[in-house]
């Protein structure tokens, strides 16, 4: 793993990427310190162009465009781990208990994770949302739900793959629990490939927030990327400002994150090596 | 002195920086003659398979390339031919055969497809004339019904089938030159047998000179005119076979040789009668899913019946899918079986649970076959070796105390504690598996092909090694081989699988002598080399 | 014959999926706070009281759990997808009426994506590490991390209201009353945009995904028996790794069908484009839970047939499928 790291660092497109997220996070740990002011308050004339006093100009109701990407990071951020995060470990549950114990059991839990892989993802998303109404928790929610499913396969199909392995049949055969084969050999020999495909699932989360804000389904307290560019809409015509800079706000992270991922990916995956 | 094809001078095939070492073979002279077969041996890493590629001008570039040296064939030179000389020469006057035929062929073409395609490119002949001479090879490798194989895309044949459409792949023009990169390194025995006599045949029959690739003794001795040996990419010794298999003088060969196990049993010993240690009872088992609409269902273990007697040897000896080592995971339970009893000390432990079945565990201990896969790659030796006393309740710092006396045990240097697996070689991993399995004072081991991953000199010292510890710790032993050399060194009985049945067993010596089974006797017959080291002898 | 029993086969394991979109539904509308008349009329009380009662009569919600389901499925089964109130007019038809244009913009992305994608990916990955490479690869990275609805945004700042070329929105212009490949013309000019704005991000995915297909399949062993053959490289690409290559993207392009619809949503919101992403941003807007929860079972139907077609064209791809 130390090596994989080694050669992470070699990927110059990987090291981006890693500036990138890292400037992001310096930018939502001075976010207070920058803009003390809550980004919903107004902060002068409405509709002023970038430049200006105001770096990225201000939106229909005089909110400073800038404050408003700072404070947005943060929720892209919090919502894009924390869905991520819960979609890793319901996933591996799913597909470890699948992988692990086989049988019916697996047959069981890939159809189910077959058919959430099947239903359309985004209105399903869209739909908890709406029915849970809008806020952080449930936009958490419902992104995780509709993520799991290519969580779970990938941990079944390194379970199943794992336990052909005769070192793993050996550690049965010595007499150990299914406690000690899963957690001491099976999820240590899968964890970077669950990291690698975990880091892009963040980019892909990152996107649907943005989605689901857009179409008005965004926590209304709290500042989005999606929201800004919603409610910029309306007035593309004249201010194209308000919907430019979020969008690029969402671009660089996502580029930053998915270059991480697939730094990761082959720095950690053998296999992919070469490519 | 028959005519010669092609000829490699001073032949350098140099490596990426990084890699073991600089070039991969150095300064390879040889002569390959028109009608003769020439063997070109080495144990793996030797570079062997890397000069039959640079003939071809298929090195895995950019990496690997040909640093100097020449390789004449009809007065050209193929080290520096352009690309599409080269393709006018590749197929038609060389052709090649390589180790694994499923992967060779495109799985989404026919087999048909995939010979049409030699003749498109390199004759002007109609699709009628074509398909003619497709059928013709096909039938001169003995395919039967020519018509339907070429309709046939390579998942519907069997691994042999598909060596032998490689072969009239490779044939269909004539060529001069036919290389063969161990082409029957994948095959069963019986099933190696058969191809090397067609290769001898049909090279017969055309005058073709054939490079031929391998790892293994028996082989050489049944297909070589010619033999030249590579240790780690220089070549040591060459000249005709029956003076090198005979009378080798370079020290290497004369190793290699010694350590290819004799087609001869060992002395008789007085018969075991101890009691039964392990039996199997009508041992069945089927894989397969049943679905709504049906399913596949291969029988595996079609009601087997073995005893294995304290302090007995027993080999299990088979083809692949005989069910030899379904059987040994189900005595140690590694896999549910679906009827019968396994009786280990006279207590019957198939529908054991979980729970009860740890104490057993510690009685019987498996050596598994692949040295890369058996070990965690995340753990260190010596944690490998204890865990299975930590599992058992020895206290961490006891059982890592044994575990560093079990290395030396197994010849290892006390420094090997605190490495990874992957620091190891794979004779190295083997010790180290068997340094696990014994760590648990088991009084079984079952040992599923401990050998067959490794080159003939590292196997030898891994079976003195595994005969020594059974004699000091008074072990009974299930042996798991396809090669009978191992099984006639190795075992005091030998069963002899087929389908999932034990069709014969016997002490060694007499199934040696005088084998009942049809079977049995094709599996002798079929041992590549055959009697060529009593030949030697006498 | 045996064809025709792998189809049949395909549509009996299809009913599950179509099952369990039911029982989601149906779980939704009770996760809900609140009455389940109220979910399904709409949160804003907009609705009449005799509505609510015939939705409840409807829906069954006057009687117990067990038989509210039966009634459901009852309903689903038999496309009785509900009344929509705010838009007056029944569920079912006001999802077939958008069905043409989202069927149209949909195609015509996914054609695009998938297309275009492979192409891009095979060159990329004959030129290992050329400029080409580099080029392509660079695009599908940027393309990826862009968010459809915010390209639309950008496309309609530049090319239409900065240059003028295309129109910001609709199916095609109003009152115009084009004619034959005049009207063509107009829908296609209508087109671009949207079908740009849903198509990048997975043109992206499939070359990136065909790149790394393609390169994983030149490593093959066949491809050497090839080369042994002295077939060229240009017929080695075409002959035998492309098809081989294709595989994989087949399978993904199933599975990505559903996505296309739900990145269809934002999309159509942008461009006004009058299909069902658009009835469903209205649906949101106002609350209309139950003609969501339609539209969600609808496109679910959907895919379950794009699967059943995928499943068609891999088995005809690959001689390895025994069916």
């Amino acid at each position: 793993m130390l090596e994989g790291f080694a050669r992470f660092a070699r990927n110059r497109m990987a090291l981006f990427g890693a500036t990138v997220l890292v400037c992001l996070l310096l930018l939502v740990l001075l976010t207070p310190v920058i803009y003390p002011d809550d980004p919903f308050k107004l902060a002068g004339p409405a509709l002023q162009p970038p430049g200006g006093r105001f770096l990225l100009g201000t939106d229909t109701l005089g909110r400073d465009v800038a404050a408003e990407i700072a404070y947005g990071a943060r929720t892209s951020l919090i919502i894009g781990v924390g869905a991520t995060l819960a979609a890793i470990v319901f996933g591996a549950v799913a597909g470890g208990v699948a992988g692990y114990y086989r049988g019916r059991t697996e047959t069981v839990l890939m159809r189910i994770t077959e058919f959430f892989q099947t239903i359309p993802a985004f209105i399903f998303a869209l739909l908890i949302v709406a029915i849970l109404s809008p806020s952080v928790s449930s936009e958490i929610i419902a992104i995780a739900a509709v993520s799991w499913p290519s969580i779970a396969r990938l941990v079944r199909g390194e379970f199943v793959s794992l336990g052909g392995r005769e070192f793993v049949q050996a550690c049965a055969g010595l007499g150990a629990s299914d406690a000690r084969v899963i957690f001491s050999h099976m999820l240590p020999n899968c964890a970077s490939s669950i990291i690698a495909v975990g880091s892009l699932l963040i980019g892909t989360a990152i996107l649907l927030e943005a989605g689901l804000a857009f179409l008005g389904l965004g926590d209304p307290n709290v500042m989005s990327w999606g929201l800004i560019i919603s409610a910029g809409r309306a007035v593309l015509r004249s201010a194209w400002w308000i919907c430019t800079f979020p969008g690029i706000a969402i671009l660089l992270t996502v580029l930053g994150i998915n270059l991480i991922g697939d730094g990761l990916n082959e720095a950690l995956n053998p296999r992919l090596r070469e490519r | 002195m028959s005519q010669t094809v092609l000829e490699l001078e001073k032949l350098t095939i140099a490596l990426p920086s990084g890699a073991d070492r600089a070039n991969a073979v150095s300064d390879i002279d040889l002569v390959l003659r028109a009608g003769k077969v020439t063997c070109l041996i080495g144990e793996s890493g030797s570079g062997k398979s890397l000069v039959a590629r640079s003939i071809l001008g298929l090195l895995p570039r950019p990496h690997v390339r040909i640093g100097s040296g020449r390789i004449l064939f009809e007065g050209q030179d193929l080290a520096v031919a352009p690309q599409d000389k080269m393709r006018a020469i590749r197929g038609a006057k060389i052709g090649m055969i390589f180790q694994e035929p499923m992967t060779a062929l495109n799985p989404l073409h026919t087999v048909g497809r995939q010979l049409d395609e030699v003749l498109r490119i390199h004759t002007s002949l109609g699709r009628a004339a074509r398909r003619a001479r497709v059928l013709e090879l096909i039938d001169s490798v003995h395919l039967p019904e020519p018509s339907r194989i070429i309709r046939s895309f390579p998942h519907q044949l069997s691994g042999g089938q598909r060596q032998r459409a490689m072969i009239a792949m490779a044939l269909l023009l004539n060529p001069r030159l036919l290389i063969a990169d161990e082409p029957t390194t994948a095959l069963d025995v019986t099933t190696q047998a058969q191809i090397l006599y067609l290769i001898r045949e049909l090279q017969r029959e055309h005058g073709t000179s054939v490079l031929f690739i391998t790892h293994d003794f028996g082989v050489v001795a049944d297909i070589a005119d010619e033999v030249a040996v590579l240790q780690r990419g220089t070549l040591v010794e060459r000249g005709a076979a029956g003076a090198v298999l005979g009378a080798p003088t370079h020290p290497y060969t004369k190793a290699l040789i010694a350590a290819v196990p004799k087609l001869v049993p060992p002395a008789p010993r007085p018969a075991n009668t101890q009691p039964f240690i392990v039996e199997a009872r009508d041992v069945a088992k089927t894989y397969g899913t049943r679905g709504l609409f049906g399913g596949r269902v291969t029988l595996a273990l079609a009601g087997v019946t073995m005893e294995l007697r304290r302090g007995e040897t027993l080999g299990l000896v088979g083809e692949s899918g005989s069910g030899k080592s379904t059987l040994a995971r189900a005595i140690t339970r590694l896999l549910a079986i679906d009827g019968g009893e396994i009786l280990l000390g006279g207590t019957d432990i198939a529908q054991l649970s979980r729970r009860q079945l740890r104490p057993v565990r510690k009685r019987v201990q498996m050596v598994f076959q692949d040295p890369y896969a058996s070990l965690d790659p995340r753990q260190r030796i010596i944690d490998i070796i204890a865990e299975g006393p930590i599992i058992h309740g020895t206290l961490p710092g006891k059982a890592r105390e044994e575990a560093q006396a079990l290395l030396c045990l197994v010849g290892l240097d006390a420094s090997a504690a605190k490495r990874f697996p992957h620091e190891f070689s794979g004779g190295q991993r083997q010790r180290i598996g068997i340094a696990r399995a014994l760590a648990l004072h088991p009084d079984v081991l079952v040992a599923d092909e401990p050998v067959s991953a490794l080159d003939v000199s590292v196997q030898a010292q891994v079976l003195a090694l595994l005969a020594d510890i059974k004699a000091r710790l008074h072990l009974s032993m299930l042996f798991v081989t396809h090669d009978l050399r191992v099984a006639l060194q190795v075992c005091d009985r030998i069963a002899v699988m087929k389908q999932g049945e034990v069709v014969e067993v016997a002490p060694t010596a007499e199934i040696f002598f005088n084998p009942q089974h049809s079977y049995t006797k094709a599996l002798f017959a079929a041992v590549p080399g055959g009697t060529w080291q009593d030949r030697k002898a006498s | 014959m045996r064809f025709a029993r792998y189809m049949g086969y395909r549509l009996v394991t299809a009913l599950p999926v179509i099952l369990g979109i039911i029982v989601l539904n149906f779980l939704l509308i009770h996760l809900a706070p609140g009455d389940a008349a109220s979910v399904l009329a709409g949160e804003s009380g907009a609705a009449t009281p005799e509505y609510m009662d015939e939705l409840r009569h409807k829906f069954g919600l006057d009687q117990s759990l067990g038989m509210q389901f039966l009634t459901y499925v009852s309903n689903m089964a038999h496309f009785n997808l509900g009344y929509s109130y705010r838009n007056d007019a029944d569920v079912s038809s006001l999802i077939i009426e958008r069905l043409w244009p989202t069927s149209l913009l949909m195609l015509t992305a996914f054609g695009t994506a998938v297309a275009l994608g492979i192409i891009l990916g095979l060159v990329a990955a004959t030129g290992r590490n050329s400029w080409r490479d580099n080029i392509i690869s660079l695009i599908s990275l940027v393309a990826y991390a862009t968010p459809g609805f915010w390209l639309g945004l950008m496309m309609i700042v530049i090319f239409s209201i900065g240059l003028g070329w295309l129109p910001t929105s609709g199916f095609d212009t109003v009152g115009a009353g084009h004619e034959g490949w005049a009207e063509v013309w107009d829908v296609a000019r209508h087109l671009v945009m949207p079908a740009v704005s849903l198509a990048l991000f997975y043109l992206a995915l499939y070359a990136r995904l065909m790149r790394a297909s393609v390169l994983e399949q030149t490593g093959m062993d066949y491809v050497t028996t090839a080369r042994a053959k002295g077939q060229t490289e240009r017929r080695i690409m075409t002959g035998h790794v492309l098809r081989n290559a294709l595989l994989p993207i087949v399978t993904i392009a199933g599975v990505q069908a559903g996505n296309l619809i739900g990145g269809s949503i934002v999309v159509e919101t942008v461009f006004g484009w009058p299909g069902i992403g658009t009835l469903a941003f209205n649906a949101l807007q106002s609350r209309d839970l139950n003609l969501l929860l339609a539209i969600f079972f609808m496109s679910a139907c959907l895919i379950v047939i794009i699967n059943l077609i995928v499943d068609v064209i891999y088995v005809m791809l690959d001689p390895r499928m025994e069916i």
